[in-house]
């Protein structure tokens, strides 16, 4: 018997892990260095509805545990992510979560209304949190009004479900979180990246051309349990957590704070292989912790009658 | 095939100022397909620092499986890496990349091999390889000052060489482009600082070039769009290269640097 299927809105994955949007590309690198079919889901990376270029180089800076990035949502556009790249894709039995970013409403839209009709698309991330695109994404992010505009327009011509990713940019990510579940989410993708910004020691100007960046990586994820922590306790639509896994350890930990699945990103570029390592490594650290299976882990910091098995004992 | 190996460390020496020369043995050797491709390490097991590091191969021997690698000590990443000592395990991830073309030039062609700096690494491979076909080589190596000039022996075993040194502290003062304009050659090579790079470019459109670009990199192995340049013929638009997966080697003409 698994300990790690899950089901989710519009998903029926085999484990809870997936590689995070972005970090990714469309699963064809990762495709040489193992089955992308061991994976719960494919968060593809942010799609737009014409092709963007992005920002100019360079667009990364490493920082203590953890990088900064400034890509600025460079990708092929949507006829050719619909023409190429998901029918690519199709040659491999897991689900595929489609990133919708835009500038305007209307951009969102009719990414949405598109991308939901491919038939490996068994979801939508809704992006309106990219910190390093001039318009849009991040102010979406920012106005819980505004975001929960978005994601209403968003779910009426969806098809599948509709998960938003939320920044962790803001004040108060759990009034975010509620306007969208009131705007008609079907669920949390979080945290995206901190902005920062990282000067170099010759010149004393910005190491991005982009001069600010998103933070990910290790650095991240004590932010990103505290808000899923907060978060799931508001909400009642599930959450994928994501920011700095990299191990079977870090993913157990997301759970007890509220995920219910997670997005493994920056690690990816560390270790190729991380995801299939961490699925493989999941059940015997479930086993040693006394768990039949991985959603007896969900919110398990909260819950009331959440005490730990080795607790009980 | 991309493999990610933990390789042993043969040997490692300094061999100029924090320039350091690292040999190790692995399976992924067996891989490599032309000169100028890099590698990928990891120089910490923990998460600091967090990237692995692009390193070019100088030169590699697949009956050994041993390559070897020339960088410059300069950061955190490559501060750990001159650490470490032979017998040590290193996780490398390679070979990444498209090298140098060497059927560009045939027997009895003269290759002109340009490098600054730490981008005169891989240009001891491709001289090897363009040697051992019967071209002539010629070899222009330009570094900052006499302390940090390396394999100025090596290269000449393979044919005439020419180094310069910016400050003038050995050989030549001035830089590699003042040396070129004197030589006759069918092709260029080169790999350096991208300033370099564009004079070259610039001076030589008439002649076959092929350059080799650094760019600051996450994945190395095309999925992360850190790296990633215009290709010249679209310099407004939306097309372009990845440093890591479609180069690091370009020929001339091809990308916007």
């Amino acid at each position: 018997m698994s300990r790690l299927n899950i089901e989710l809105p519009g998903l029926t994955l085999r484990n809870p892990i997936m590689p995070a949007s972005g970090c990714f590309g469309f699963g064809r690198e990762y495709s040489k260095f193992y089955d992308l079919s061991v994976l719960g889901a494919i968060m593809i990376k942010a799609t737009t509805l014409e092709p963007r270029f992005g920002n100019p180089t360079p667009r990364v800076a490493e920082t203590t545990a953890g990088m900064l990035n400034a890509i600025g949502l460079q990708n092929p556009g949507l006829e050719k992510v619909l023409g190429e790249e998901l029918p690519w894709l199709s040659q491999y039995d897991v689900p595929i979560i489609a990133n919708v970013a835009g500038s305007l409403e209307e951009d969102y839209v009719e990414v949405a209304r598109r991308i939901s009709k491919a038939p490996n698309v068994h979801a939508l991330e809704l992006n309106i949190s990219c910190p390093n695109v001039k318009t849009g994404g991040i102010a979406f992010g920012t106005i819980p009004e505004v975001a929960k505009q978005l994601t209403r327009k968003v779910k009426e011509v969806s098809e599948v479900p509709v998960y938003v990713k939320l920044s962790p940019n803001v004040t108060n990510i759990v009034e975010m979180a509620k306007a969208v579940e009131a705007g008609g989410a079907d669920g949390l993708t979080m945290i995206n990246t901190l902005v920062g910004m990282r000067l170099d020691l010759k010149t004393g100007n910005p190491i991005l051309a982009n001069r600010t960046g998103g933070l990910s990586g290790p650095a991240i994820k004590p932010v990103a349990i505290r808000m899923i922590y907060e978060v799931s306790q508001a909400v009642s639509i599930p959450i994928i957590g994501m920011g700095g896994i990299e191990s079977a350890a870090d993913v157990i930990e997301y759970f007890y704070a509220g995920a219910s699945a997670v997005a493994v990103g920056t690690a990816n570029f560390v270790d190729p292989f991380v995801c299939p390592t961490i699925i493989k490594e999941l059940p015997d650290l479930l086993e040693k912790l006394g768990f039949e299976h991985i959603n007896e882990c969900t919110g398990r910091s909260w819950k009331k009658d959440g005490q730990l098995a080795y607790h009980r004992a | 095939m991309i493999r990610k190996e933990l390789c042993k460390i043969i040997s490692q020496q300094e061999i100029a100022a924090d320039i350091y020369e690292l040999t190790v043995q692995g399976e992924l050797v067996d891989q490599i397909s032309a000169p100028g491709q890099f590698v990928h390490i990891r120089v910490s097991n923990g998460w600091d620092p967090l990237l692995r590091r692009p390193i070019s191969i100088s030169s590699f021997d697949k009956k050994q499986l041993s390559m070897t690698m020339i960088y410059r000590k300069e950061g955190k990443g490559t501060s750990i890496l001159a650490e470490s000592g032979p017998g040590e395990l290193i996780d490398i991830l390679g070979p990444l990349g498209n090298g140098f073309p060497v059927n560009e030039v045939s027997s009895g062609e003269t290759a002109l091999l340009v490098g600054g700096g730490i981008g005169v690494p891989p240009l001891y491979e491709l001289s090897n390889q363009l040697v051992a076909k019967g071209v002539k080589v010629i070899h222009v190596l330009g570094f900052q000052t006499e302390a940090a000039v390396f394999y100025e022996k090596e290269f000449l075993n393979n044919g005439e060489t020419y180094v310069t040194t910016v400050d003038g502290s050995y050989a030549r003062q001035g830089f590699v482009t003042d040396v070129m304009k004197d030589l006759q050659f069918d092709c260029i090579y080169t790999c350096g600082p991208t300033p370099m790079l564009k004079a070259i470019e610039q001076s030589y459109s008439n002649k076959k070039v092929f350059l080799s670009l650094e760019e600051r990199m996450g994945c190395g192995i095309g999925a992360c769009f850190a790296c990633v340049c215009k290709s010249a013929d679209d310099p407004t638009g939306v097309s372009y290269k990845k440093v890591c997966s479609d180069g690091p080697v370009f020929r001339a003409g091809e990308v916007l640097i």
